[in-house]
């Protein structure tokens, strides 16, 4: 109950975080120099506070389920489809595009493959045998 | 108006994102999860759709449907195979971050130079370097778990090896800071970065032997997850890299784990060609080794109250869950309490053990954490050890000498009797005789391991249930 309250707490903190840095977003579109070292520096508060929660996450994941949490990470980290679609998709050189192609269907295939095989593999462990009829 | 909404898409995707993670910690709520992960992804992708500058549908919807076609597939690879297709995944996940900062640095450099801020080199170098480092590594894992003919499967060491490597970094990351500096000037630098990580990962590979597999492929891990966070400094986005950031500090972690269950350090696995140094280390008199027949064994078996199973890489190699879950069940069915004993590191991925069980339905909280089971070694009365070899070697807990000392083990030697399935009395990968083997109360169960559970479930089965002993 207690690791419970205390991932409730980091999560909040961090939303507490991100949500005035995605207010001030569109202000800070004003002046080019002064948007980028904001916008630098708030890429660091986020990836220090999403690096912390996720050492505190990770440490609870139980042990018997770190081949399918590695997949699952596999999958989330597969989150590099949104660069790949901005690529790919936008109006660029076709070498560019091409570029773009072929990390889409790399993150694609990492999607598709890491939540299914995850899925498969979580659907294996039962804490009792099945009832034989 | 839209560029808010985008935004918000993101930052719920972010938070469903650690949702999923948060769920993992128990069996039950695990599948909640993936669940939760799907629906952050979809999110993403949706927000990123409806973005205006994306026209280029025909080529999106090519590469999607191609990407699901592999990825399909390759989720229904046999569980044996998933350490490989973890490796594989590593490696699309590299590429994907190092083909999108290349493209970006391209586009960049023709259409406007002045966005090539330091910052955002500094960026796209991280991102190339960790992404290709990435891509050829988790490739040579790859193989190398798929045992392919043309990649040595053991250690390849050469002299000066680590000298080499890392000044193949530094020379890398050298260019990179030379390039930080003159982004449009020295241009030319950057297919030579490409070139130095992608023969960095390799090289990186190549000197490291099964064993160590658990903790490089959460390395690798790491790796792709933090290429995602450099991309997401690229390119400004935040769900980038907290997504990214999740999975680099789970890989981070994990490999954590794995090493502190070898008593090594991150230095010591990439750098110390565990296989080739203990060749010369174990030179051991010949000691009398017992046998045992599987009828033998099976009858202490039925006798027992309290039976531990050690499982290790050779009941993966040799498929034998199956068979296992049928001893579990004839054992079970006779009053004998039976337990699986885990060690951190057993197979070639951090949970590999536990995967292969559950696949063979055996219940989940019969599976034990080395940690807990230590306690009830004393009054276990059999102790089967599957292919497990360097876990259950009392020589890591007393031997200064021997090159897995301090090693956490299972304490196999400490039950009552020991029964050791091995196809041979040749030492096993690290090269390391184990005294387990040569122990009194120790007798081998020479054979295939599928062969031999094989056995011991037959002559289970022929004696029939209750009958007088």
């Amino acid at each position: 109950m207690r690791s419970r309250k205390r991932i409730a707490a980091a999560l909040s903190g961090t939303l507490l975080a991100v949500l005035p840095a995605l207010a001030a977003e569109p202000a800070a579109k004003g002046g080019a120099t002064a948007a980028s070292s904001f916008d630098l520096t708030t890429m660091l508060f986020v990836f220090m506070l999403a690096t912390f929660i996720g050492m505190g996450v990770i440490t609870r994941v139980s042990r018997l389920l770190h081949t399918p949490l590695m997949s699952l990470t596999n999958a989330i980290s597969a989150i590099a489809v949104v660069g790949a679609i901005v690529i790919t998709g936008a109006d660029h050189p076709p070498i560019i595009t091409l570029l773009g192609a072929v990390a889409l269907f790399a993150s694609m295939t990492n999607i598709v493959s890491g939540f299914l095989i995850t899925d498969r593999m979580l659907k294996m462990f039962k804490r009792r045998e099945p009832q034989k009829p | 108006m839209r560029a808010q909404v985008i935004h918000l898409a993101y930052l719920v995707g972010s938070a469903l994102f650690i949702f999923a993670l948060y769920w993992m910690n128990d069996p039950r709520t695990a599948r909640r999860g993936v669940v939760a992960g799907v629906a952050a992804m979809l999110l993403a992708v949706v927000g990123t759709l409806v973005q205006p500058e994306i026209v280029n549908w025909g080529w999106i919807a090519v590469a999607v449907a191609l990407g699901c076609a592999v990825g399909v597939p390759l989720s229904f690879v046999p569980l044996t195979a998933v350490p490989q297709r973890t490796a594989l995944s590593h490696a699309f996940g590299g590429l994907a971050a190092g083909l999108v900062g290349t493209a970006k640095y391209y586009l960049w450099l023709q259409e406007g130079p002045e966005n090539l801020t330091p910052f955002r080199m500094a960026a796209i170098v991280a991102e190339i370097i960790l992404g290709y480092l990435t891509f050829t590594g988790s490739l040579m894992a790859a193989g190398k778990l798929q045992e392919l003919r043309w990649i040595p499967q053991r250690p390849v060491t050469y002299r000066f090896q680590n000298l080499s490597n890392l000044t193949l970094l530094g020379v890398a990351v050298l260019c990179g800071i030379a390039l930080v500096v003159k982004p449009v000037e020295l241009a030319y630098l950057f297919p030579l970065i490409i070139g130095l990580a992608l023969a960095f990962g390799v090289l990186l590979i190549i000197p490291i032997g099964g064993a160590d597999m658990p903790t490089v492929i959460s390395l690798l891990n790491s790796y792709a997850g933090l290429a995602a966070v450099a991309m997401g400094f690229v390119l400004d986005n935040k769900l980038l890299v907290t997504a990214g950031a999740l999975d680099g500090s789970s890989g981070l972690i994990l490999s954590i784990i794995m090493c502190r269950a070898m008593n090594r350090s991150f230095t010591n696995v990439l750098f110390g060609a565990f296989g080739q140094v203990q060749a010369a280390a174990s030179v051991t008199e010949k000691k009398n080794v017992k046998s045992e027949t599987a009828e033998g064994a099976a009858q202490i078996m039925e006798q027992a109250r309290l039976v531990v199973v050690v499982p290790g890489y050779g009941m993966a190699v040799a498929q034998a869950q199956h068979r296992v879950k049928e001893l579990y069940e004839q054992l079970t069915k006779r009053g004998v309490d039976v337990r699986f004993a885990i060690h951190p590191v057993a197979g070639r991925m951090p949970g590999h053990m536990n995967v292969l069980l559950a696949e063979a339905e055996i219940p989940y909280d019969k599976l034990v954490e080395m940690d807990d089971i230590n306690h009830d070694m004393p009054q276990a009365d059999v102790v089967l050890v599957i292919g497990a070899n360097d876990v259950v070697n009392p020589a890591a807990r007393h031997d200064k000498s021997s090159p897995i000392y301090g090693m956490p083990i299972i304490d196999a030697d400490r039950a009552r009797t020991c029964f050791a399935i091995k196809r041979t009395m040749n030492p096993g990968f690290a090269g390391i005789e184990n005294e387990l083997y040569y122990a009194d109360h120790t007798y081998m169960l020479f054979g295939d391991a599928k062969a031999v559970v094989g056995e011991l479930v037959k002559s289970l089965a022929g004696s029939a249930v209750g009958a007088p002993r």
